[in-house]
């Protein structure tokens, strides 16, 4: 009896909800694994009717993509989810973002009537919190823009590995206030210079850490201490005109292919 | 409340209770799994400090992922946090690299959930579950800058040792001002409001007033109170109170009636992974098959059940607020509650078509223990299956009085694999009283027996059995408290002997597999477990010289300890051996004698000598009352069912309100 498994209810996915959360204050520590328990937990407390993958150890049917690191906050997270009844994404937007602890906020719910969502997923929009005077992080991120390559390295799991940290930084600018709101996104200390770049998603990704590397690396900058990173946005990026002219640089709601068909 | 200010480094100074979190948010980037450090686990409760009067932070001197789900800890949060004057809040040990961190930049302990100093509390409630967290203690005491001596303290926090490992805590009694023994529920809030009406009052006498109160409800031991007298030869020659006021003997709480605290009420849901990732409900406390070996057996008694309906309701209602997969029902030997079977029957029924699974921690050895199992994973959930036999030969389960014979184990796993489990986990121990090679080498005979009947139950020859050995510590409260600890030596000679036995075997080798640890760090338990307060420089220098999470096997030194105990003990006349490989006799003080867990040591003394002739007892609930002493003495009684109970209500169904009304399929 233990050899195959127990029959089981197994409703088909009716339905896909596309999920943008939050990973915020205290919280930007959980790493993505902490936060698939998370969902996974919230998802049965809200009693979300998911569909589930067959065999002996079954999974509920969620996808993930593109998570920000461990320590990075983020506005703009997302996951797709199978359902086996139909349900209202308000509704359990609100619930189930009653059931996420505090800090892992779900933002919005929307139902999936278009597919390839994770390849819409082109860049994000990162804001980094660097404490050092305002001069020398200028001068740093000078020294990137006008470089055509910048080699960092990175342990991964295979070892180190050599890049280009340059190629995919589309934007870098300094703001005067912090775009992020909610707990977290307060108390800025004085001597810190609050930077917005836009990273291209590119194989092997060049993640905010790499930016930092880089900065150091061609600007001599030494943060006072460990920097703070938020992902403001992730999406289809639009070029207009040259790459390198600021303001025709922005990321597009990945959401929207979605709306439009509803 | 006025709010004292207090120093902390040279040039800041913090409210009391004010969060450190700015601090420490710094630190986490440079570490690792700085998710633990944070707190802000669902359920987790934080108040404003100036709500409460006492304030209290509770510590699991573990790692997070260890003191996390741990059911004690999780349970006096909650009583706590219910009182409203009362605060609790959670702490557990750091690992080296946040230490280290912690020591260069000034940033003191702190607690996971507002991230206060430790030291701002009025209370430090720490929970050993086992003897190898004392040096995390010492730990967390100098990072939270409080006076690693109890002596040396002035406006610290009240330090309280809890947990079976303070039944003996002596050890550590020159750390701790306090210590409790049984179940904790009732004692801390006893101690609250001892605490609380010291503060009231203006704290008179100061901090040997409040103790002393403490000392006068006759269930709070404070070490100070008591002074040690030492024979020539090394020996204790007695303990007695140093004033007048303070009893002679300190008793153990017992809770009664378990059906009126259903904690945790909102078991916490930790974001960081965890030892056990599932939540649990206590089903009895206590247990009676006296196993001599059985420190928790002996110390938890007598045997009180929850009913089954206010398990389920437990089960049902901790599923609805944690949103865990599964469940796990808990005690020292879960299948012997009186309605186990309707229990199990019941929740599988009311979870068979969802994806919660449920778990039976019981290692009892019969066909019926099975049932229960193939009955909890219906639902297609299938952990391992546990026996534990405990000993090798039936002459040395006759002298630990665990009464298993080789046929039981064979009827029982032959039903097991025949049921389609394919790996079955044995337990037994090695270094017991009287042992010799041939009872540990009949280990493997029965291992092999295991599999032959296995392979016939099931038609099949890939079943597996794994074998587990854990190493015997004698513990105090136990018959075998005067028992000789076998040294470390003998331990791995007697081991490797059943490892080659085992082997060697062409038929049935590959089939078992061995689980087992080096004998080493038995004996530094053996001397954490029945040492005396001369054992407390022992843990002292230990720490100095850089011992830390010594549950660990990649941070546990073994010469580590041996150099410090020779440094530490040189002056003593005495030293490892004769604390861990020494047989006491009757006369003896024993160190925690003057600690009262109700069992009388007579009887105790008389069970030591039925082993020494391998006679075994009863378990009490099934046979008349052996007086062991306890329920006379603690004036408690066993309570058990059958409550007559047999079909539970199912809940009504949910309606999930995520659903569009009328667009569901049912
Ligand atoms: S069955 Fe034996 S080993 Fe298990 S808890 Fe009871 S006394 Fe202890």
């Amino acid at each position: 009896m233990a050899n195959k498994p127990p029959e089981r209810d197994l409703a088909p996915v009716i339905q896909k909800l596309r999920l943008r959360y939050a990973k915020r204050g205290r919280l930007r520590f959980s790493s993505h694994r902490d936060f698939q328990r998370a969902l996974e937990r919230a998802l049965r407390r809200a009693g979300v009717p998911m569909a589930y993958s067959a065999g002996f150890s079954p999974h509920p049917k969620i996808s993930y993509s593109n998570s920000a690191p461990t320590g990075v906050a983020s506005e703009a997270e997302y996951v797709e989810i199978g359902v086996t009844e139909l349900c209202d994404p308000q509704k359990l937007q609100a619930e189930l973002d009653a059931a996420l602890p505090p800090g892992l906020d779900v933002v919005e719910v929307i139902e999936a009537t278009s597919s390839d969502f994770s390849s819409r997923l082109e860049a994000s929009l990162w804001e980094m919190e660097i404490c050092a005077p305002a001069q020398e992080v200028m001068s740093a991120v000078g020294a990137l823009m006008e470089s055509t390559e910048v080699l960092v390295e990175r342990k991964t799991k295979s070892g180190l590995r050599v890049f280009d940290a340059r190629s995919a930084i589309l934007l870098m600018e300094s703001v005067t206030e912090s775009a992020v709101t909610g707990p977290g996104g307060d108390q800025m200390p004085p001597e810190c210079v609050i930077l917005h770049v836009v990273v291209r998603h590119i194989t092997p990704s060049v993640r905010p850490d790499d930016v930092l590397t880089a900065l150091k690396q061609v600007g001599n900058l030494v943060p006072l201490k460990p920097i703070r990173v938020t992902r403001l946005a992730q999406g289809p990026l639009n070029e207009v005109g040259d790459v390198g002219i600021e303001a025709e640089i922005s990321i597009r709601d990945p959401f929207d292919p979605d709306r439009v068909l509803v | 409340m006025t709010s004292q200010i207090l120093d902390s480094s040279a040039s800041t100074t913090r409210e009391r209770g004010q969060s450190v979190f700015p601090e420490l948010e710094a630190l986490l980037p440079l570490i690792a799994k700085p998710i633990q450090y944070v707190g802000g686990e669902l359920n987790a409760v934080t108040k404003p400090w100036s709500d409460a009067t006492v304030h209290w932070a509770l510590m699991y001197p573990d790692a997070y992922e260890v003191g996390a789900p741990n059911q004690g800890v999780q349970i006096l949060y909650e009583v706590l946090n219910e009182q409203a004057d009362v605060l609790a809040e959670r702490t557990y040990a750091v690992w080296p690299d946040l230490e280290s961190l912690m020591r260069e930049h000034e940033v003191p302990a702190f607690t996971v959930d507002a991230h206060r100093s430790v030291a701002d509390f009025d209370l430090l409630g720490l929970s050993f579950s086992t003897e190898l967290g004392y040096t995390n203690m010492l730990t967390a005491l100098s990072l939270a800058n409080i006076p690693l001596h109890a002596i040396d303290r002035e406006d610290h926090p009240i330090v309280v040792a809890g947990g079976h490992a303070a039944f003996n805590p002596e050890p550590i009694a020159q750390f701790i001002d306090a210590a409790v023994l049984g179940d904790g529920e009732e004692a801390v809030l006893l101690i609250s409001n001892i605490v609380k009406s010291w503060i009231n009052a203006g704290r008179p006498g100061g901090r040997e007033g409040v103790l002393l109160e403490l000392a006068k409800s006759g269930c709070v031991y404070i070490p100070r109170f008591y002074d040690v007298e030492y024979l020539p030869d090394g020996r204790i020659k007695r303990v007695v109170p140093n004033r007048p006021d303070v009893p002679s003997r300190v008793t153990k709480f017992t809770l009664m009636d378990l059906d009126a605290w259903p904690y945790p009420k909102a078991p916490l849901v930790p974001l960081a992974e965890t030892v056990h990732e599932r939540m649990s409900v206590e089903i009895f406390r206590g247990c009676t098959r006296g196993c001599r070996f059985c420190q928790a057996g002996m110390i938890t008694r007598p045997v009180r059940e929850r009913s089954i309906t206010s398990i389920a309701a437990m089960v049902e209602n901790g599923l609805e607020k944690t949103g865990f997969e599964e469940v796990g029902l808990l005690s020292l030997s879960s299948a012997d509650h009186s309605e186990i079977g309707d229990l199990a029957r019941n929740l599988a029924d009311r979870y068979e078509k969802t994806q919660t699974s449920l778990s039976l921690p019981s290692t009892r050895v019969d066909a019926f223990n099975v049932d229960l199992a193939n009955e909890l994973s219906r639902n297609g959930r299938r952990s391992g299956l546990t026996f534990a036999p405990e000993g090798g030969s039936e002459r040395i389960r006759r002298v630990i009085n665990k009464l298993v014979s080789e046929e039981d184990l064979i009827r029982t796993v032959t039903t097991a694999y025949g049921a389609g489990w394919r790996n079955v986990k044995l337990y037994f121990m090695c270094g017991l009283p009287t042992e010799t090679d041939e009872d540990v080498l009949q280990i493997a005979a029965m291992a092999k027996e295991v599999i032959r009947a296995g392979r016939e139950a099931s038609g099949r020859r890939d079943i597996k059995c794994t074998v587990s050995i854990g190493g015997f510590v004698p513990k105090p409260h136990t018959p075998f408290q005067w028992a000789a600890q076998l040294d470390h030596e003998s331990t791995d000679a007697r081991l490797q002997k059943l490892k080659d036995a085992i082997r060697n075997d062409k038929e049935f080798g590959k089939a078992i597999g061995l689980r087992y640890h080096d004998g080493k760090p038995g004996i530094i338990e053996g001397i954490l477990s029945r040492g005396d307060r001369r054992v407390g420089d022992v843990i002292e220098t230990a720490w100095k010289n850089g011992a830390r999470f010594d549950g660990w096997s990649e941070h546990f030194s073994f010469d580590r300890w041996i150099e410090s105990a020779h440094f530490a003990l040189e002056e003593t006349g005495v030293d490892v051996d004769w604390f861990t490989t020494r047989e006491r006799d009757y006369t003896e003080v024993l160190p925690w004698d003057h600690l009262d867990s109700g069992l009388d040591s007579e009887w105790l003394w008389e069970d030591w000598q039925d082993a020494l002739s391998e006679v075994a007892v009863d378990d009490c609930r099934w046979t008349p009352c052996f007086d062991c002493g306890v329920c006379d003495q603690m004036n408690t009684e066993i309570q058990v069912g059958p409550t007559g109970v047999t079909d539970l209500p199912m809940p009504s169904a949910r309606v999930s309100a995520v659903l569009i009304q009328g667009l569901c399929g049912n």
